[in-house]
């Protein structure tokens, strides 16, 4: 049950990742197999679907660090991701920055003092156009159809130019056996062995049976997560209601995290 | 031909001996590596790139130089450079047989590496590099040994040779030019976000590269009967005074951009380099040495007086070797990752099994020249009636 619907799952983001150039295999499956082929249909019955998944981050809801402390958590503990005391190997998912290093290039020397201070969550930001799917020689990350950019920890060769080219710093490197560092191992996800790259997958395991992502759902309401192509969706509702401003906007890169500050 | 690589004097195999010991202690160190994962070097989370791809970097524009010989040669019909084409093109073999393995030392999943060809990505410049490195080392095997067998046989090289000669030309363009593209093309590093990239890629290969031919046709002089001659050292001395100053020139243009906008994410690499950042300044001292061995070998190189004196020429092109090695095999990469993207400072250092690694890659380079250049100087030799 676990290797096939790992299969499936590969096999659905192949599709999306290859983008045009699966249009012939695509035509070919829908020729010879009609509806029952397309990969659409191999979504679970209760996953959440969407066009463009997003997050927006209702900072104003934050104080401290110990207010993040559990989305951290509950991220790290589901992903079975390491705690590696070396920092030059510290694998991360999410994580805090303070204003003047997530905005590096939107900070001034006159923030006030709570935003100055405040510690903003940081993560992957599932690009529109994503610099290190561009970059991957491989095709072991891939931007999925609904947005979701994604990793297959097992073709990844690591050869680590996603990292050089994500203008984020989101992307982490097993550069040892992260196992012996997981406390308590989660086996509904699979662990990873040294040598490949990882980072935020925006639950999508979750979202496959119908789940938000852990971090929204232990956010009592600050992070809010939908459709951004849904002019319905809860996230439209808080981008329309609030300004919100998104990493390094110059580089186009579109991203899908927005932020209220 | 091969044989002539296995018959040779207790100086060259002591030579030969003294290598695989080097690559024997390298190889040791890298089933380490591989038994641990990258995390025996110096390389972090935020610099995820270090020694390995900077030598890598650095030796593709050694590979390229070939051309330098090759173009004046075959293009212009410049007769004198016949002598040592061969060398260019062996010493391009040697290169790229490097390069292929600092690549793939640096690999975190090494026995996945043919993914890159089961998966085809177009889209990836890693991708091209692959071809345009491999094909420069098929082209150069081909033709090398082709060319040196009809010098053998005291016949014209094959006709079909012709086209993948003019074809080598601009493909030791291209393997530095994509090699370039590799960084220059990544939206978030403003140290390599820039169209002088590749020129000054190109500029410090044609510098390095056939100043290091000039020590290694010394070299041949000294240790052996064939004399690659002091007109093709002269002529070559003439390329790498051009392409040292054009590459000080283009670093130069670089600077005047960067400090002129003033724009933080570009100026903050430079400044680290140069002067440190927050206190981080283990590169500076190697920058500033980088630049004063430019600066002296251009004074060198490009008065007619030193240039002419083989003392000191040899003196100029060593300092081009370790000036462009400091500014290419050591800053340029690691340069571009501090600060990180989200202006962290973390500081790179290679550790002792790195360096091990490496220095064992370097061995295997020289065991592949030292044979290559074996067979050409004996084959020479032989043509010439001296040996």
């Amino acid at each position: 049950m676990e290797e096939s619907s790992r299969r499936t799952f590969l096999k659905l983001a192949g599709f999306s990742a290859l983008g045009l150039g699966a249009k012939p295999v695509l035509d070919a499956f829908a020729s010879s197999g009609g509806e029952q082929s397309k990969p659409m249909v191999m979504k679970g019955a209760d996953a959440l679907k969407a066009k463009r998944w997003a997050l927006v981050i209702d900072t104003r809801k934050f104080e401290s660090e110990k207010d993040l402390e559990p989305m951290i958590e509950v991220c790290h503990k589901i992903h079975n991701v390491p705690k590696l005391a070396n920092k030059r190997h510290e694998i991360k998912w999410i994580w805090t920055e303070e204003f003047k290093h997530i905005f590096s290039t939107q900070t001034h020397a006159f923030l006030n003092d709570r935003v100055k201070h405040l510690p903003f969550l940081t993560l992957c930001n599932h690009c529109e156009k994503p610099a290190c799917v561009r970059a991957c020689p491989t095709k072991a990350t891939f931007k999925r159809e609904d947005g979701i950019v994604l990793m297959d920890f097992h073709r990844c060769i690591g050869c680590r130019f996603c990292m050089a080219a994500c203008p984020y710093g989101s992307r982490s490197f097993n550069f040892r056996d992260p196992r012996p560092f997981i406390k308590e191992t989660n086996l509904k996800f699979p662990t990873r062995m040294k040598g490949v790259v990882e980072k935020c997958n925006f639950c999508a395991e979750r979202l496959a049976v119908g789940k938000v992502p852990a971090c929204v759902e232990v956010s009592k309401g600050a992070l809010a997560f939908g459709d951004l192509e849904d002019s319905k969706s809860k996230v439209r509702e808080l981008l329309s209601s609030n300004f919100t401003i998104r990493r390094k906007p110059a580089l186009g890169a579109g991203p899908s995290v927005f932020y209220i500050v | 031909m091969l044989e002539k690589a296995l018959k040779g004097s207790k100086k060259y195999y002591g030579w030969i001996a003294a290598l695989l010991a080097v690559i024997g202690v390298g190889f040791a160190c890298y089933l380490w590596q591989f038994q641990f994962g990258l995390g025996i070097t110096g390389m972090s989370r935020d610099v995820s790139w270090g020694f390995y791809i900077a030598q890598f970097t650095f030796l593709v524009g050694v590979a390229a130089s070939a051309v330098m010989v090759v173009l004046p040669y075959y293009l212009h019909n410049y007769k004198a450079f016949g002598r040592i084409t061969i060398l260019g093109e062996f010493l391009a073999v040697a290169s790229v047989t490097m390069c292929i393995l600092f690549i793939f030392v640096d690999l975190g999943q090494p026995t996945r590496v043919f993914n890159v060809l089961l998966h085809p990505t177009p889209n990836s410049v890693l991708f091209w590099d692959m071809i345009v490195l491999n094909g420069y080392l098929f082209l150069n095997i081909i033709i090398g040994w082709n060319v040196l067998e009809a010098e053998r046989n005291n016949v014209a090289p094959p006709s079909w040779l012709k086209p993948l000669i003019y074809l080598s030309i601009p493909w030791a363009v291209s393997i530095h030019t994509v090699t370039a593209f590799l960084y220059c093309g990544l939206p978030g590093r403003g140290f390599w976000l820039t169209a002088i990239l590749a020129p000054r890629f190109l500029s410090s290969a044609f510098a390095a590269g056939p100043a290091f031919l000039i020590l290694l046709c010394m070299l041949v002089r000294k240790l052996t009967k064939f004399d690659p001659g002091r007109e093709q050292i002269q002529s070559l001395a003439k390329v790498v005074a051009y392409a040292i100053c054009i590459n000080v020139f283009f670093f130069l243009c670089e600077v005047f951009v960067v400090f002129y906008s003033r724009i933080p994410e570009h100026m903050d690499h430079l400044v680290y380099l140069f002067a440190g950042l927050h206190g981080h300044n283990a590169l500076v001292p190697w920058m500033w040495a980088s630049m004063i061995l430019m600066v002296v070998s251009i004074i060198l190189l490009v008065n007619p007086a030193t240039r002419k004196n083989e003392t000191t020429l040899v003196a100029a092109c060593i300092t081009v070797f370790i000036g462009t090695w400091i500014d290419k095999g050591l800053g340029m990469i690691s340069g571009g990752f501090v600060p990180n993207p989200l202006h962290h400072v973390t500081e790179y250092v290679p550790t002792i099994p790195e360096l091990a690694i490496s220095i064992g890659v370097w061995a295997i380079g020289f065991l592949v020249l030292t044979a290559l250049f074996k067979i050409a100087v004996s084959i020479k030799e032989e043509v010439s009636g001296v040996s």
